[in-house]
């Protein structure tokens, strides 16, 4: 029997990819199964990981006397580094179990939407053990949550923090500054606007999203003070490690404008105040509905679908739940046509999802996303991972998905009924010509190997 | 041909992967005195069905000329010229390592055989051909696992090794089994790389970004030959293979498998695609015979495929699924010199289904006598264990030199 087009869209476009049992499961019944998952709960992820005061608790005692410290500043660096790495990779193997063995990966999709809208890069040391925390405090509790949450609970996350320097930027005006000046009579530090400019270009209102260098300024300004406990430098290290700390002493004082709108002085509240507002400003809207649409539909979404998420998510307060369904209620969402050329990330968990090897046997998850390009919680820059077709179906990038399909289909295809799992797997999706080459393969190694790189398997 | 250099980069990288490996083989130790155990049997399945009118040509059969064409073999000297054998049947020309041990009556091939599978599914045929059932699927074991508790020898911690991947049908089932592997990452090769271009035919993007990356290699290396590859790879398991039975601690069987026989397009005849595969399983069975030195006295080599191939020429000069096929037994152990063969003919009337040579012989017969008169397996564990639903399948005579 075909799996109806509904349910092959569900399992490998919205999700991660079918399992070999999804696809009968769902029946004729995806909307309402989509209904029903995200009505909740949001996908915590069950795990021994060290959190994130913990990991940086750790780290703190490594950075102790740097200076004194044998070897210096790089010995530091080194130890720093030797003592993340392995939190790092168990993170990335968690997360690479959860995507395959979540019965609900369109959750597991969203926290990775989510986590790359909100990237932190783990080539910055800082962040190296704390992206996994990251993720799993920051983005998942809140991904079926309300939009001005899940904002405020990422720009105050310790990796975000610090990823973007903020924990350094102190108002040039505020009580501690003005103490050092007047002490030292030398110029004090001041503003570091990354936090703030990433703030407005990326995570709101977007780079054409209408506001201007004063409002990055001012933006940093109002959220100067937002640091975590523990962070080195002479600028006080008060506060309880590792955790969120509105060092009131560095803040920027008095009210600001910000996008024509004042915002009197009230501390913390300040900045999140300034948040709140971000998350309703219709350009953010349309920035978030952008995106999405981009993701869960095509690189290049009908203006209709655009504007009505938008609304939906302007209408209900930013919530996104109401956001998601408005967009997947669109007929457009829903069209048979793969028009979207997977991500790494995405081929590897519809690989391993449709295997469903042992535990035991499943692959250094860390090493894998290498080979294919796409290192976990490594885009490079803030702007997180692209999300069009033209950035990931490069020839090289092709060959080498061929040539990890062939490794697979030799180590495991004469373990697999392959042209069963092609149907069960690919549904509707599955083309006559893949099917008629899987049937006619010389042996069960090859069989698979074309299976996983059939058109169909490459896209969504 | 773009993908011929393609092949020089892995094949450059298999070098480097057959250095580092070379020293986790086993050493080599010299044979212990002859006794109880020193059988040795490799099984070499030819995965995706070999062409045996190709690898036998029945060039005295008055039929033959015609279905083949101008790809049909003939015992007249010249570029179309192959070995004679005996009766109608004559040899491969391709096949020099093969037609010395013919000459020296340690090859015997076998004609018109099959396994009990007549329908023309690759999978559902080697799943028979292996678990040794009628029946596709039927069990989750292979016949030669099945075998090994109560061959010769048997006490030794690890009768057999697979050489490859993964553990072959044939080798999986309650006995343990040593397993080796040639590389980690195996080679793309040339068929699988025609057959994704096909499926891609239709669909420009991944067309246009597979020759560009294989046009991008082609561009970085130098080219060679056709099948050095797939070579490399099927030497460097041959010597695995002769290193585990050489031991005198070690298996007593191995088995091992090679792909690319499922030549549906330009099979070609003295020369091609087909000829230079079986020109590179000639070589790797030679290497078998070099490396195994005195042990090659005590093997028997058994070269099976799951079916044969269409009597006529196709449409785009291949062969398409069929029935009766051609195996190969070859070894010192081997009473060779023959060719066994209950010729049914390749007239119209007497093709299966009108296209595929009849089988005549059952292939559990030849699996049978080996395991009996070969590995000293008892009749009655091969009746109840091994082949349970075979009694049709008579044991053959002569087949060894030295039967057990």
């Amino acid at each position: 029997m075909t799996a109806s087009l509904d349910a092959t869209v569900f399992a490998n476009r919205f999700g991660l990819g079918a399992t070999p049992t999804e696809l009968e499961a769902l029946g004729n019944n995806a909307r309402e199964v989509l209904a029903k998952q995200l009505q909740g709960p949001p996908p915590l992820l069950a795990s021994d990981l060290p959190g994130s005061q913990q990991i940086i608790i750790g780290s703190l005692a490594l950075r102790a006397k740097p200076a004194q410290a044998e070897g210096g500043v790089v010995a530091v660096a080194m130890r720093l580094g030797q003592y993340a790495r392995p939190i790092y990779v168990a993170e990335v193997q968690a997360r690479f179990a959860a995507a395959i063995d979540s019965p609900c990966s369109l959750l597991e999709r969203l926290t990775h939407f989510w986590s790359n809208h909100f990237a932190v890069s783990v080539d910055k040391l800082a962040v190296l053990g704390l992206a996994g925390a990251f993720e799993r405090e920051a983005i998942r509790p809140h991904i079926l949550g309300k939009f001005d949450e899940l904002l405020l609970a990422v720009e105050r996350h310790p990796a975000m923090l610090l990823y973007l320097d903020n924990q350094q930027s102190v108002g040039p005006h505020s009580p501690a500054i003005e103490q050092l000046r007047r002490r030292t009579g030398r110029a004090a530090p001041g503003l570091n606007e990354n936090l703030g400019r990433e703030i407005l270009e990326l995570h709101t209102l977007g780079v054409a999203g209408g506001y201007s260098q004063q409002d990055v300024t001012t933006l940093s300004a109002m959220i100067t003070g937002w640091s975590l406990g523990g962070a080195p430098g002479r600028l006080g290290a008060a506060g309880e490690p590792g955790v969120f700390v509105f060092r009131e002493a560095l803040h920027e004082p008095g009210p600001k404008t910000l996008l024509g709108k004042v915002y009197r002085e009230e501390g913390q509240r300040q900045g999140e105040q300034a948040l709140r507002d971000l998350a309703r400003q219709p350009a953010t809207a349309w920035h978030l509905a952008r995106k999405l649409a981009q993701h869960f539909m095509a690189d290049e979404p009908p203006a209709v679908v655009v504007d009505t998420v938008a609304r939906a998510y302007l209408d209900h307060d930013t919530d996104l739940r109401a956001t998601y369904t408005a967009l997947f209620a669109r007929p457009e969402a829903w069209e048979p046509s793969l028009r979207k050329f997977k991500t790494p990330a995405d081929y590897l968990h519809s690989a391993w999802r449709a295997l469903q090897l042992p535990a035991q046997r499943r692959p250094a998850a860390q090493q894998l996303m290498q080979q294919l390009g796409q290192r976990t919680y490594q885009p490079g820059s803030p702007a997180g991972w692209p999300d069009r077709s033209g950035d990931w179906d490069s020839a090289s990038a092709l060959l080498k998905r061929v040539e990890l399909a062939n490794a697979t289909g030799h180590q495991w295809g004469n373990r697999i009924d392959t042209p069963a799992l092609a149907d069960a797997v690919l549904g509707a999706s599955l083309s006559a010509a893949t099917r008629s080459a899987i049937a006619r393969a010389q042996d069960a190694a090859q069989a698979l190997t074309l299976l996983l790189a059939a058109p169909e398997f490459m896209r969504r | 041909m773009t993908h011929l250099s393609r092949r020089d980069i892995l094949r450059k990288a298999l070098a480097v992967a057959a250095l580092g490996s070379a020293g986790a083989l086993p050493t080599r130790l010299a044979l212990a005195a002859a006794g109880s155990g020193t059988a040795r049997l490799v099984v070499v399945i030819l995965r995706g069905a070999l062409d045996g009118l190709a690898l036998l040509p029945p060039v005295g059969d008055p039929d033959y000329a015609a279905l083949r064409g101008d790809q049909a073999l003939s015992l007249t000297a010249g570029e179309r010229a192959a070995i004679p054998l005996q009766g109608p049947f004559a040899l491969h020309p391709s096949l020099s390592f093969l037609a010395e041990r013919w000459q020296s009556q340690q090859l015997l091939a076998l004609h018109a055989v099959a396994s009990p599978y007549r329908e023309r599914s690759h999978f559902d045929g080697q799943d028979v051909l292996e678990s040794g059932y009628a029946r596709p699927h039927a069990v989750q074991t292979g016949w030669l696992n099945r075998a090994l508790p109560r061959m010769a020898g048997a006490s030794r911690r690890e009768a057999a090794v697979a050489l490859g991947p993964n553990v072959p049908l044939i080798l999986r089932g309650s006995s343990a089994v040593a397993a080796w592997s040639p590389s980690r990452s195996p080679m793309l090769d040339d068929d699988t790389l025609q057959r994704l271009a096909d499926l891609y035919s239709n669909d420009n993007l991944l067309a246009g970004r597979l020759a560009d990356a294989l046009a991008t290699e082609a561009m970085v290396s130098s080219t060679v030959a056709a099948g050095a590859n797939a070579g490399a790879q099927l030497q460097q398991t041959v010597q695995a293979a002769a290193a585990f039975l050489t031991r005198e601690d070690g298996p007593r069987v191995a088995v091992f498998d090679t792909s690319g026989w499922d030549t549906h397009a330009n099979e070609g005849g003295a020369q091609g695609a087909l000829a230079q595969r079986l020109g590179a399983l000639d070589q790797g069975l030679r290497s078998l015979c070099d490396n195994l030195g005195d042990v090659w006295q005590h093997t028997a080599v058994l070269v099976v495929t799951e079916f044969g191939r269409t009597a006529a020429i196709n449409g785009t000069r291949g062969t398409d699924h069929g029935t009766g096929a051609a195996a190969l037994l070859v070894g010192g152990a081997v009473k060779g010199g023959k060719v066994i063969a209950d010729w049914p003919g390749l007239s119209a009337k007497a093709l299966y289904a009108g296209r595929d040579l009849q089988p005549t012989l059952d292939l559990r017969s030849v699996f049978k006598t080996l395991l009996r008169d070969h590995l000293a397996v008892p009749r009655s564990h091969i009746e109840s264990q091994v082949f349970p639903d075979s009694a049709a399948a008579t044991y053959l005579p002569d087949l060894l030199r030295n039967p057990a």
